[in-house]
C-alpha cells in the first residue's frame, strides 16, 4: 500500500514560513492534523530557506507537529545540522529527507538513522550532480543499497529518490522514470522504496492535480510507493487509492474508496 | 546442518468476539465461547499464535424438518418438535459448543409464526441450555425484520451471535443488534467484494468492528467447496496483511450444504456401491467441515451428531 509524504509542512509554503516566524504552532499542527486524517504515513517537515536559525525553527517544527499527531515525521533538510536538531526532538518514527548517494555522506546518515531507528531517503545524486538517464540512476541507485549491505541497514528502511523532473524541464524523463522504478524494485528481496517529489513533476504547469494524478498512477504501476505529495488534494489520494486496487494490493468493495483511505489512516 | 526457520511475519490479526454472557456479564449463560484472534494462516503455528479454537455450532429448528433423510432425524427423533429439548439434547449428548436456532417457523411458507412466538422460542431454548446461542432468520427480507426486533429484545444482555445482514438488508437487524448488545453475521453470496461491501455497510451504522462474523454462503464437498475455501483464504490472507474490514471471524453452514449433496442423503437401496449412508452421510459432513476448517472458518454449524464427533476429535489433534 502507497506510503503517502505529506508535503504541506515546508517553509516554501508562505503561511508556513510566516507562521515559522511568528512561532504560530496551531498553522503546523492544522496542517499536521488534517494531512495525518487525509490519508499521510509520513508527515514532511522542511524549514524552508527564510528562517533565520534553521536548527531551533526545525526542532519548533518538529515538537509543534509531534504534539498534535503520532504519525510519522520526515526530517527534511539539506543541511545535516538541521537533520540531527530534528532528529534530537522527534518522539514519532522518523524517515530522514535526506542523504545524496555519495560514499562519504551515506557513512555519515546511515549510521545516523539507525542511531534514531529512522528509515533514511536516499538521492540518485552525487558529486556529479542530478543524473539525466536511466541507467546512472539505477547503477547509484545500486551503489546506495551496496552502502546500505556495508552498514547492515535494513533496505526495507531505504526509500530511493531517484529524481523526477518537471514535464517542462526534460519532457522525455518521466517515462524514463518508469524504468528506473522497475529496475530498482528488482535489485533486492526486499526491495527498497521508491520515493519522489510528486508535485515537482507539475510546478510551474496549468493542469498540476491532474498531471499529478497522471503520472501518479503510471508511476505507481511501476513501483513508486512513497511520493512526497499533495495529500489534502482528495482527487489525488483517490487516484492512489483505485490504483492501489487495480493493483490488486487489498480487496475490492462498491465502497472501496472510503476502504482504501481506511487502511492509509488506520481507522 | 540446521534448517532455517521460514515464517512468514503478518502485520494484523483476527479480530477476537466472546459469544454469551455469564451472570456476571449481565446474561445467564454458565459458558462463553471466543472465536477469532489468529495471528497467521489456520494451524500455521511457526509463523504466530493460531488464535482460538474452532467452535462447533450444532442447527435447532424450530420447525420440524420433514425433509430430512431419515438417518439426520433419527439422534433427535424424541425431540424434534421441541427445539428446547432438541437443543438441550445437542449440548448434553453431542457436545455441541453452541446453538444456531434456525427460526424456520416464521416463514410464511413454513407455519408464518409471529415475532411474539419466536421470541418465546428464544427465550425457552436459552433456558434450556447453559451455552451462548446463535439466531438465525428464515432469510426472507421483510419476515426477519419484523421478528428480529422481538427477538433480539427477548435475549438482550445474552450477547447473541445474530444472522443476518446482507448487503440489500442490512438496516434493521443491525439496529437491534447495536441496541441489545448482539453480535452480527454479515452475509454475502460466495462474492468476496460484496462480503467486504456488507462489513462497510454494517460498520457505517457505528456497528463496532469486533462484534462481526463473515459468512460467505457455504459449498459443500462436490458442490462448490473450492469456491468458499478459496474466498475463505483471500480473506484470511487480506486479514492477516492488514484489511481491517476482512479481520473478522467467519460462520459456515456446514450441515445444511452437506446434507443437500445426493452423496450425502441418498438411500442405501439407491446406491448400495456407495457405501452405509450411516457412515456416508456424516462422513460428507464431516469432510466439509473440515476442509473448510482448514481454510480458516471458525465457527461452523452442523447438523449429525456423528459428524460432531469427528470434527471435535479433529480440531482437538489440531489444537493439541
Amino acid at each position: 500500500m502507497i506510503e503517502p509524504i505529506g508535503e504541506r509542512i515546508n517553509g516554501m509554503f508562505k503561511d508556513i514560513r510566516i507562521a515559522i516566524k511568528e512561532r504560530d504552532a496551531s498553522v503546523i499542527q492544522d496542517y499536521a492534523r488534517k494531512q495525518t486524517e487525509a490519508g499521510a504515513k509520513f508527515l514532511d517537515i522542511n524549514v524552508g530557506t527564510a528562517a533565520e536559525d534553521q536548527c531551533a525553527a526545525m526542532k519548533w517544527m518538529v515538537e509543534a507537529a509531534q504534539d498534535a499527531v503520532k504519525t510519522a515525521l520526515c526530517i527534511d533538510s539539506q543541511k545535516l545540522e538541521v537533520v540531527k536538531a530534528g532528529l534530537e526532538v522527534c518522539k514519532n518514527e522518523i524517515l530522514i529527507n535526506s542523504s545524496k548517494a555519495d560514499p562519504e555522506a551515506l557513512d555519515v546518515y546511515m549510521p545516523l538513522a539507525k542511531q534514531y531507528n529512522a528509515s533514511l531517503i536516499c538521492l540518485t545524486i552525487n558529486k556529479d550532480g542530478v543524473p539525466q538517464d536511466i541507467d546512472t540512476r539505477v547503477s547509484i541507485a545500486a551503489e546506495i543499497l551496496g552502502k546500505a549491505l556495508e552498514h547492515d541497514f535494513d533496505i526495507s528502511k531505504i526509500y530511493i529518490d531517484p529524481i523526477l523532473l518537471p514535464i517542462n524541464c526534460d519532457q522525455k524523463q518521466a517515462t524514463m522514470m518508469t524504468e528506473v522504478y522497475q529496475q530498482i524494485k528488482l535489485m533486492s528481496d526486499p526491495p527498497p522504496h521508491i520515493t519522489v517529489g510528486l508535485s515537482n513533476f507539475s510546478q510551474g504547469t496549468s493542469e498540476k492535480s491532474l498531471l499529478n494524478r497522471t503520472i501518479l498512477t503510471m508511476s505507481m504501476a511501476a513501483g513508486l510507493d512513497a511520493p512526497v505529495m499533495d495529500v489534502l488534494d482528495e482527487e489525488l489520494m483517490n487516484t492512489a487509492i483505485s490504483a492501489e486496487v487495480v493493483m490488486n494490493s487489498f480487496i475490492y468493495s462498491d465502497s472501496f474508496l472510503k476502504a482504501g483511505k481506511s487502511m492509509l489512516t488506520g481507522n | 546442518m540446521a534448517l532455517p526457520v521460514v515464517a512468514e511475519k503478518w502485520s494484523n490479526s483476527v479480530k477476537e468476539l466472546t459469544i454469551g454472557a455469564t451472570q456476571a456479564e449481565g446474561g445467564t449463560r454458565e459458558k462463553t465461547v471466543t472465536v477469532g484472534g489468529a495471528k497467521c494462516v489456520p494451524f500455521i503455528e511457526c509463523d504466530g499464535e493460531t488464535g482460538n479454537r474452532p467452535a462447533i455450532a450444532m442447527d435447532v429448528l424450530d420447525y420440524v424438518p420433514n425433509d430430512w433423510p431419515d438417518i439426520l432425524r433419527k439422534p433427535i427423533e424424541d425431540v424434534i418438535d421441541e427445539p428446547a429439548k432438541w437443543a438441550k439434547k445437542c449440548v448434553d449428548e453431542f457436545g455441541a459448543d453452541l446453538i444456531c436456532l434456525k427460526l424456520d417457523s416464521i416463514h410464511p411458507d413454513k407455519g408464518d409464526k409471529s415475532p411474539e412466538e419466536a421470541a418465546d422460542t428464544v427465550k425457552s431454548v436459552l433456558e434450556a441450555v447453559n451455552v451462548p446461542l446463535i439466531i438465525w432468520g428464515c432469510e426472507l427480507n421483510d419476515k426477519d425484520n419484523q421478528v428480529m426486533p422481538k427477538v433480539s429484545e427477548a435475549a438482550k444482555g445474552e450477547k447473541c451471535l445474530m444472522g443476518y445482514a446482507a448487503q440489500d438488508n442490512y438496516k434493521v437487524i443491525t439496529a437491534v443488534c447495536l441496541a441489545d448488545g448482539h453480535s452480527i453475521i454479515t452475509q454475502a453470496p460466495l462474492d468476496i467484494n460484496i462480503g467486504k461491501q456488507v462489513n462497510i455497510l454494517v460498520s457505517e451504522l457505528g456497528f463496532p468492528l469486533d462484534r462481526i462474523v463473515m459468512f460467505q454462503s457455504t459449498g459443500a464437498l462436490g458442490y462448490g467447496i473450492e469456491y468458499t475455501y478459496s474466498i475463505q483464504e483471500r480473506e484470511r490472507l487480506a486479514a492477516l496483511s492488514g484489511d481491517n474490514l476482512m479481520a473478522f471471524p467467519v460462520i459456515s453452514n456446514v450441515g445444511f450444504e452437506a446434507w443437500r449433496a445426493k452423496e450425502a442423503k441418498a438411500k442405501d437401496e439407491d446406491v448400495a456401491q456407495w457405501g452405509a449412508q450411516e457412515d456416508r452421510g456424516p462422513m460428507w459432513e464431516t469432510i466439509t467441515a473440515t476442509t473448510l476448517i482448514q481454510s480458516g472458518v471458525d465457527i461452523v454449524r452442523m447438523y449429525h451428531p456423528k459428524a460432531v464427533a469427528a470434527v471435535k476429535k479433529y480440531i482437538d489433534e489440531l489444537t493439541s
